[in-house]
């Protein structure tokens, strides 16, 4: 594990490590859960402001590096990290910090839906609360909801049960809840996998609307979307070649870069095999 | 690209020959071996539930019955009568079982859950676990005597007299493991994800523990309290020897015997008196009446609408 005090040398040790606008810095040399070698090389430096996709054929790791940058890996057992996450010019990795603090700054919202088994509205309150939000919880709470394009269709059952809406809508849900909070950066998992294509367009717009005040990076398998939404692009593959499925980075682009004149060769293959 | 004549077309043209699919025959008929062994399997199942039902509406019954015409404000207001005397009532032991029950609740549920989040959540495989779960797993099979037996020892003795707090230790004996065992089960129903997603948005463990984790298994550890609660009400073998018996009211004297419905039916069923078994009935009804009072109650409070 790289120290903190690498940040010196990294070139975007500033204050706020937004040195040259890069907000994170996620550097995975080698991830493992258990003996499993699951991702190799992977950097991605997510700019503030920004929208930053992460692309690649299933298994490829992109939640495991989406997760490794608010220590949600931290939950499975035997994982094992070698790298380096700069946030503000601090490795959330480093020995004395806090992943709780990191990930009240980084929210998630996961690959698939999980509310809470409690109200719409406590749903949306649960992180205020966390933080002990000082404002209008109930005018936050709806701006969330409209944020997530669900408002108009659960304001009238605010105290119905978060589980008790559909698939697409417990995933705006799930949104709306990361969204309240208003972190720093949010990290989406293929927030759109289960949604309609009007939803979907709704959050794309949500994230454009976002990220001129958030940073975000997703995770999608839709290259339209990748392409519509995300500033940058990372294009992850598997590794077979040592026997193992161990994931990388092909290749981190500007989006429009990378889907015109893509460098490598696999990542022409991808994008051609996926868009004919 | 999809053919002008669409998918089949193209498909078809490329096998050469139309797909035949044979029609199933869609008809329920009792000639079929399957639907014949489901509707006798239906027919056996019915039967076996009516069966298991009716020894428990016989006992109702009986219990309305006889213990119904002793129902009236003195069966509430007033103490039980000595030999071969008329009237009074259970007031006394009404009072006393609940007191010790849920003395015996105080004690045991907040460790309960505890152990139980503990089991679940923190000591996951470690060998204290695994040496607590099977000790609990033994305790519930114990014959509640032993536990009136311990109590004694551990309480009666010790404090030189019988009393509502020995007889509370006892059934919290009682109470103690099925409370653990089914919080623990009610806690790993919770789904992982919901965990994840509370530590996502920054909550500590506490915090997904006490905000999360125990909320959504609150209906089912709930049913579980109930449940051992009930039975622990009915249970006389481990209050003989520690709650004993009172002839008087409880008046807070929580290091006094108490008096309580099961002694109390247990007591006067045997009595060669009318009038006392009279009362053992009506006391039977009584309880039968808390314990579903009870467990009504406790699903009304899981049930209840959510504030928001
Ligand atoms: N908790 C875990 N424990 C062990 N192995 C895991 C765990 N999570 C993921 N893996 C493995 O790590 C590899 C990468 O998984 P990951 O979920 O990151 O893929 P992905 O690119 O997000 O795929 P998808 O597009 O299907 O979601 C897979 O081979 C997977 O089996
Ligand atoms: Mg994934």
């Amino acid at each position: 594990m790289v120290s903190a005090t690498a940040t010196a040398t990294n070139g975007n040790g500033h204050e706020n490590g937004v040195g040259d606008g890069v907000v994170i810095d996620c550097r995975i040399e080698n991830l493992y859960y258990g003996d499993f070698h699951a991702v190799r090389d992977t950097h991605v430096p997510i700019r503030k402001g920004t929208i930053t996709a992460f692309i690649g054929p299933s298994g490829c790791g992109k939640s495991t590096a989406l997760r490794c940058v608010n220590r949600m890996n931290d939950l499975v057992r035997g994982f094992r990290f070698s790298g380096h996450v700069h946030f503000r010019g601090q490795d959330i990795y480093g020995r004395s910090i806090d992943p709780v603090a990191v990930r009240r700054s980084i929210g998630m919202v996961f690959q698939q839906p999980n509310p809470f088994a409690m109200s719409i509205y406590r749903n949306v309150a649960f992180g205020l609360r966390l933080n002990r939000f000082k404002g209008d919880v109930d005018e936050q709470v709806e701006r969330a909801l409209r944020g997530a394009a669900l408002w108009d269709e659960v304001k009238d059952k605010l105290s119905a049960s978060g589980l008790s809406l559909s698939g697409g809508q417990q995933q705006r849900l799930c949104i709306a809840r990361a969204i309240a909070t208003e972190p720093e950066v949010l990290l989406m998992d293929e927030p759109c996998s289960a949604l309609d294509p009007i939803a979907t367009r709704r959050i794309e717009e949500l994230m454009l609307e976002l990220k001129e005040r958030f940073t975000i990076a997703i995770v999608t398998h839709n290259l339209q979307q990748a392409a519509r939404v995300a500033d940058w692009t990372g294009f992850m593959m598997v590794d077979t070649s040592r026997g193992g499925r161990t994931g990388y980075l092909v290749e981190f682009e500007e989006t429009k870069k990378l889907f015109d004149e893509p460098a490598e060769d696999l990542t022409r293959e991808y994008l051609q095999g996926e868009f004919s | 690209m999809i053919p002008p004549e669409g998918i089949g077309a193209a498909r078809r043209g490329a096998t050469g020959d139309p797909p035949r699919i044979d029609v199933p025959d869609l008809e329920r008929s009792l000639k079929n071996v399957r639907t014949l062994f489901s509707a006798l399997m239906s027919v056996v199942t019915v039967t076996a539930s009516v069966v298991a039902l009716y020894p428990l509406f016989s006992v109702l019954y009986l219990l309305i019955v006889r213990g119904g015409r002793r129902l009236g404000l003195s069966l509430f207001t007033e103490l039980p009568p000595g030999a071969g005397m008329i009237g009074g009532g259970i007031g006394n032991a009404i009072v006393g079982t609940l007191v010790t029950v849920g003395l015996a609740a105080v004690l045991a549920v907040p460790f309960g859950i505890l152990a139980a989040i503990y089991l679940a959540e923190y000591g996951d495989g470690s060998r204290v676990a695994g040496v607590v779960r099977f000790s609990a797993k033994v305790l519930t099979g114990m014959p509640s005597i032993l536990t009136g037996v311990f109590a004694y020892a551990a309480v009666v003795v010790v404090t030189g007299s019988f009393s509502a707090v020995a007889g509370a230790v006892a059934l919290s004996i009682l109470v103690l493991p099925i409370v653990m065992l089914t919080a623990e089960e009610a806690i790993r129903m919770v789904p992982h994800k919901m965990k994840e997603a509370a530590i996502g948005m920054g909550a500590t463990d506490t915090q997904t523990t006490l905000r999360v984790t125990l909320p959504t298994a609150m209906p089912a550890i709930l049913t579980g309290v109930m449940l051992s609660l009930s039975r622990a009400m009915g249970e006389t073998a481990p209050l003989l020897f520690t709650a004993l018996f009172s002839d008087f009211w409880f008046e807070g004297g929580l290091g006094e015997p108490i008096a309580t419905l099961a002694v109390l039916i247990y007591n006067f069923s045997g009595s060669p008196f009318d009038n006392q078994i009279d009362l053992a009935w009506a006391a039977s009804l009584v309880l039968v009446a808390i314990v579903l009072v009870i467990n009504l109650a406790g699903q009304a409070l899981t049930k209840r609408p959510e504030r928001r």
